[in-house]
């Protein structure tokens, strides 16, 4: 049983508090992604569930026991560092088997952990090699393999793949996936790589200053965000923020965004909407939600012409990445490449509603959820 | 004005004239790069030529040579040579300068190392005691060396003084300096205290260097403030320990003025080394031919050892 348990955990240099009061449940054998820009205070927490930094207030708890003065190598856990921490004048084998004997086990139990975990990463080739002699990617797999040989309940890994090359960090993303389902072990990452928080996390902490924003899977991240900052950090390209006036057409409402009526979707709740009538707030709407064409699976009172003035297209090959400009704001739709639009033509497009966000603009804050 | 005359020539037939003019302009172009780069190294190299390279060239010949600095220079053969293996003092000097070397290296690396360890550590009045174990390597060696007279003194030195109050017997209290089988002692402690500070900082900078998240790893990995010394530092340390021991190596095949200071080679010859030993060849006996031989085998010395101590940095 490795559950952890964050109560009022916070983080402070003197005066300055880098990680305030945070609370967070992390059930056993869950893979739990932090994400959020630098200095958001993400790799302060791991490095405190490490007991790499000291605790300077509140409750961590692994497996129910309280271990906030318990040293790292008590914890059962391991960790794989962001530039790997590899031992440089130790061979590939040695740095793997490096943990086990300082912990006295056994040769043959060492040599049966690291020829394991070398075969699982596909390292058996280099095991005599020494760390400078690997590439990044090899070293990368090494520094997973050092952490795997002890067979921890939680691993802990402090943005891992950011030193590798893009098409690498896709790979890695996959193995490091599917080692977490075969290690059955729970899975602390940081990253500020939201790509790298969608694909592989089972739930997301979003955090920014010091505080968590949302934890929650990352579908739920993605279509129901608590406030801008979370709606803006999930994304790519971000979500588009039109600042819009609210008003009642019948028994519904509408958003005014360029002297434009934007039908707000029937499902959203009233009572909710209500008190911003008149007012202005923030429509969150993704890029993905603009169409060339009305979508034959979208009910037509969802659906509202947006026309904008194309600044930019940027090719992705599955699809173009319009930037345009309407009512003064830039704003980007994402649309297929068969749909031709030049610089400075005006393009008359379909905005789909159904998802679109409402946030307080003075509070940043959903009025959805 | 010569672009526009160049550019004037292109293009015509007769372009003989031309190429040949350009070859010589890249060549006088190539010379006159070489010359400016070898005025810059003119005002150091000339120095070093005059005063140093003439010098150990004079003296390599003089080696074989017999010559008392006054009268005419004579050639000497194998003479001065030979001379070592009968000169009880040139054997004498040649092993002190052995132990020397064999016990101060390692003795000044330790504390050098175990110094720059504690003074790394975030503790109280660090500034004032990094500065402190600095001190004796800037400060004056005549003055040092007078304060230590007067500290080892055998009779009133506070050291025999603290010895006597701890119980030592009077007939069993070291004579330092005074005494011949105390003297090489003296020296030694001499110069490791005078010289660790100065390799304590060569150290510090070395464990500055040291990537704080291999200790980090080896938190999680279970080891001790002992495994993370002998595992991570150690290691990481070893191109630092290798320039501070070639360092210290030739140093102490070359130590002389401490001696001077001290004991002046003696009691008897329990002190003298081989620079020790060429001075007062040279300067006291005026015998320059004998004493640049044993300055030979010292340069030879250091040259063996140096090279031993670099073909096992590389296998390494």
């Amino acid at each position: 049983m490795a559950s952890i348990s964050l109560k009022r955990l916070n983080k402070t240099y003197g005066a300055l508090t880098v990680v305030h009061d945070i609370d967070l449940e992390i059930a056993d054998k869950e893979f739990i992604i932090l994400v959020g820009p630098s200095g958001c205070g993400k790799s302060t927490t791991l490095r405190m569930i490490a007991g790499l930094e000291e605790i300077s207030g509140g409750e961590l708890r692994i497996g129910g026991d309280l271990v906030n003065d318990v040293p790292s190598k008590d914890r059962d856990i391991a960790m794989v560092f962001q530039n790997y921490a590899l031992y440089p004048h130790m061979t590939v084998y040695k740095n793997m088997a490096f943990g086990l004997q300082l912990r006295k086990a056994g040769r043959d139990f060492i040599d049966s952990q690291v020829q394991d975990a070398a075969k699982i990463l596909d390292i058996t080739h280099l095991l005599n090699r020494k760390p400078k002699a690997l590439s990044g990617g090899q070293r990368q797999r090494v520094a997973l393999g050092r952490a795997m040989v002890r067979n921890p309940a939680v691993f802990l890994l402090d943005e891992p793949l950011s030193n590798l090359d893009a098409k690498l960090r896709g790979t890695m993303r996959a193995e490091i996936t599917k080692l977490h389902k075969r290690l059955d072990a729970t899975f602390i990452y940081v990253t500020h790589d939201q790509i790298e928080a969608m694909t592989m996390a089972d739930r997301i902490v979003v955090m920014k200053d010091g505080h968590i924003q949302q934890v929650d899977t990352p579908q739920n991240l993605y279509d129901r965000p608590v406030n801008m900052f979370v709606a803006g950090f999930i994304g790519a390209p971000q979500m588009n923020m039109l600042p819009s006036l609210i008003e009642r057409r019948g028994d519904g409402y509408v958003a005014i965004f360029d002297n434009r009526e934007l039908p707000l979707p029937a499902h959203f709740d009233k009572a909710r909407i209500a008190p911003y009538e008149g007012r202005e707030l923030v429509l969150g709407i993704r890029p993905e939600n603009f169409h060339e064409l009305p979508p034959a699976d979208i009910s037509p009172e969802n659906l509202a012409p947006f026309k904008a003035v194309v600044e930019l297209a940027e090719p992705m090959g599955s699809e173009v990445h319009l930037n345009m400009v309407a009512g003064g704001r830039g704003l980007i739709a994402r649309v297929s490449p068969r749909f031709k639009a030049g610089i400075g033509d005006e393009v008359a497009l379909v905005a789909d509603m159904t998802n679109v966000q409402l946030f307080d603009k003075e509070t940043e804050r959903s009025i959805l959820y | 004005m010569s672009i526009s005359s160049s550019t004037a020539v292109v293009g015509r037939p007769t372009a003989t004239p031309r190429r040949k003019i350009k070859v010589l302009s890249r060549r006088r172009r190539k010379i006159q790069n070489a010359l400016v780069a070898y005025s810059f190294i003119a005002p150091n190299f000339i120095g070093f030529a005059v005063f140093t390279l003439g010098p150990i060239l004079f003296a390599f010949a003089l080696a074989f040579m017999h010559w008392d600095g006054s009268n005419a220079i004579t050639f000497a053969g194998l003479d001065n040579f030979w001379r070592l293996f009968e000169d009880k003092a040139f054997i004498a000097a040649f092993w002190n300068t052995i132990i020397y070397t064999v016990v101060s290296v390692p003795a000044t690396l330790v504390c050098a190392l175990g110094l720059a360890i504690l003074l790394n550590q975030k503790i109280f009045g660090r500034d004032f005691f990094r500065t402190a174990m600095f001190f004796p390597y800037v400060a004056s060696l005549v003055a040092v060396a007078v304060v230590w007279n007067m500290i080892f003194n055998p009779e009133m030195g506070p050291v025999n003084m603290i010895l006597y109050t701890l119980g030592l017997d009077p007939k069993d209290m070291p004579g330092w300096a005074a005494d011949r089988h105390w003297a090489m002692v003296t020296v030694i402690l001499f110069g490791i205290w005078k010289s660790m500070g100065y390799y304590m900082v060569i150290y510090l900078a070395g464990l500055q260097g040291i990537n704080s998240e291999l200790y980090e790893a080896a938190n999680l990995d279970g080891a001790n403030s002992w495994q993370k010394f002998i595992y991570v530092t150690v290691p990481q340390l070893a191109p630092t320990t290798f320039f501070v021991t070639v360092m210290l190596t030739i140093q102490s095949f070359k130590v002389f003025d401490q001696i001077y200071m001290i004991t002046q080679g003696g009691p008897g010859t329990s002190t003298l080394v081989l620079v020790y030993h060429i001075y007062n060849e040279a300067f006291i006996s005026w015998d320059l031919g004998y004493s640049s031989m044993v300055a030979l085998v010292l340069f030879f010395l250091v040259l063996a050892v140096t090279i031993v101590q670099f073909r096992r940095q590389r296998e390494d």
